[in-house]
């Protein structure tokens, strides 16, 4: 790993990001529209409060996986990602400085998203703000390293966005968003306890609810981390300098 | 370069040995038992029908292809070694730079990688006479503009060996001039270059040819000796009569 290296290309990432505009404002919007269209769905019921903070952990993690699996595999059929890897370039500081990149725009995201559904769309959040941007970021960047990963198995950009409902949907079903964990069936509760999009949305569920949610948060954010970590050193193995 | 690897650099004779290297891709025998020296210092072009391996041979060398057997020795280390990537450019043969970014940033971010300064990165887009377009997208770029951006980025290292797949494709006369007026100055500064190339009359500003079909060598040579060998006028015509006479030989 070289510093120098991954700053370098998560610098570029962004200038890449930078340039196209209308993602970027994809990337913004679309959270809060959706956040904004639950809130009107559940106008006058509580369980906006409940579904809002699951919401939060789950947008940031789908969007940034899809970008981010598009972004490595157009890196991998352009070509560049082979001339890159005749340079000094490390497989770990490549990965590094895609995480690196997304997670910048994740706190830009999940900022703007978690304003507005608090201040917009009057989502009650009983533990500190500050807890509920870094669990959305940490989900985002779970997002885009199991995106890195998942672009090593494709080989063309319709297989990559096939990744999307294969590997995020499942998750969705299971993360309690629809039924609560406990009371999911014996075996896909087991399920549940292992996939990483099911302490996303713990993890918020525990600030919004909880007056001071610290140690729940932390357990469930150590899990994250723990996924994140797997992910880019598997993702990182997919990375192959010589190819057939 | 630093006095110990420029003396090092002097001794070498070689900078590519190549022996018994065999590769298969898909399932087809691309390089059946392929064995070839690239002399340091001199531009050595590597010539060939369409699907005749030269792109292969060149991933070989530059340590990017999975091969069977054999042997590929880079600057007296096997082929991609990671004491190799600071000093073997490579250029594949369809552009493979950002087209959502301008060539200064493309040129400056393959500098950065390298450990080179910025202002390398602009010695190199003036090289490739890209300066009126430095602040342009590449993805607003001509063909043959964004093959230089992808040529750029490989010199911006001042690399020892430099690997060139087809960099004059699509290019006008001038321009390809201008680029073999380069290739042969970086020769005689002591630098090693395999090109591959379409264009028969590039082959005049070889130093060495190497001519390859259905994964053989059919002659590694001198454009003078190719001549005298066969008779020809020019290399197109030398070319075409050893082609003829391999076809003939295979019947
Ligand atoms: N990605 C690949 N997978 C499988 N086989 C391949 C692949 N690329 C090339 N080949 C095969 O390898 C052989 C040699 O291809 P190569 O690209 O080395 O030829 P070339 O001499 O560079 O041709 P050209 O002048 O058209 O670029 C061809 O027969 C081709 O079918
Ligand atoms: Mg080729």
């Amino acid at each position: 790993m070289n510093a120098r290296r991954t700053l370098v290309t998560a610098a570029r990432v962004l200038t890449q990001l930078r340039s196209d505009r209308r993602t970027i404002g994809l990337m913004l919007v679309v959270p809060c529209v959706l956040i904004g269209l639950f809130a009107w769905i559940f106008d006058a019921t509580p369980a906006f409060d409940a579904l809002g903070a699951s919401l939060l952990g789950v947008f940031p993690f789908v969007v940034m996986f899809i970008v981010t699996s598009v972004a490595t595999l157009r890196e991998r059929t352009s070509g560049t990602l082979e001339r890159l890897l005749t340079t000094p370039m490390g497989k770990g500081d490549f990965m590094m400085g895609y995480a690196l990149a997304f997670a910048a725009m994740a706190v830009l995201q999940a900022v703007v998203a978690t304003a507005f559904a608090v201040y917009v769309c009057g989502l009650d959040v009983a533990g500190p703000l500050w807890q509920l941007v870094a669990v959305a970021v940490l989900d985002a960047v779970l997002g885009s390293a199991l995106g890195l990963l998942a672009s090593g198995f494709a080989r063309t950009e319709f297989q990559a966005v096939q990744f999307m409902p294969a590997f995020v949907l499942p998750q969705f079903l299971l993360c309690g968003l629809i039924v609560s964990r406990d009371r999911l069936p014996d075996v896909l509760g087991r399920v549940s306890d292992v996939l990483p999009l099911s302490y996303a949305v713990d993890a918020m569920k525990s600030v919004t609810l909880d007056r001071s949610p610290g140690s729940d948060v932390a357990g469930s954010a150590g899990i994250i981390a723990l996924w994140v970590v797997a992910s880019l050193v598997l993702g990182s193995l997919t990375l192959r300098r010589r190819t057939a | 370069m630093k006095v110990g690897e420029a003396y090092f650099h002097h001794m070498m004779k070689n900078a590519v040995e190549i022996d018994h290297l065999r590769v298969v891709r898909g399932g087809r025998v691309v390089l059946p038992d392929l064995s070839v020296r690239v002399p340091a210092g001199q531009v050595v072009g590597l010539l060939g029908p369409s699907g005749s391996g030269k792109s292969t041979l060149i991933r070989a060398v530059v340590g990017v292809q999975v091969i069977q057997a054999g042997d590929v020795r880079v600057l007296g280390e096997p082929a991609g070694s990671v004491s190799l990537r600071h000093r073997v450019g490579y250029v594949t043969q369809s552009p493979s730079v950002y087209e959502d970014l301008t060539v200064r940033a493309n040129v400056r971010y393959f500098a950065a990688i390298l450990g080179a300064s910025p202002s390398s990165a602009e010695e190199a887009i003036d090289a490739v006479d890209l300066g009126s377009h430095a602040d342009t997208l590449v993805g607003r770029l001509s063909g043959g503009q964004r093959s230089r951006v992808s040529l750029a980025a490989a010199l911006v290292g001042d690399p020892e060996l430099l690997v060139l797949d087809e960099p004059t494709v699509g290019l006008d006369p001038v321009l390809r001039r201008d680029l073999w007026n380069l290739f042969n100055r970086l020769a005689a500064q002591g630098r090693s270059l395999l090109v591959s190339s379409h264009v028969m009359d590039e082959a005049a500003r070889c130093d060495r040819l190497l001519l390859l079909r259905e994964g053989q060598v059919l002659a590694d040579a001198t454009l003078p000796e190719l001549l005298d060998r066969t008779g020809a006028l020019d290399a197109e015509g030398a070319f075409l009569n050893l082609i003829d006479r391999a076809e003939e030989a295979a019947r």
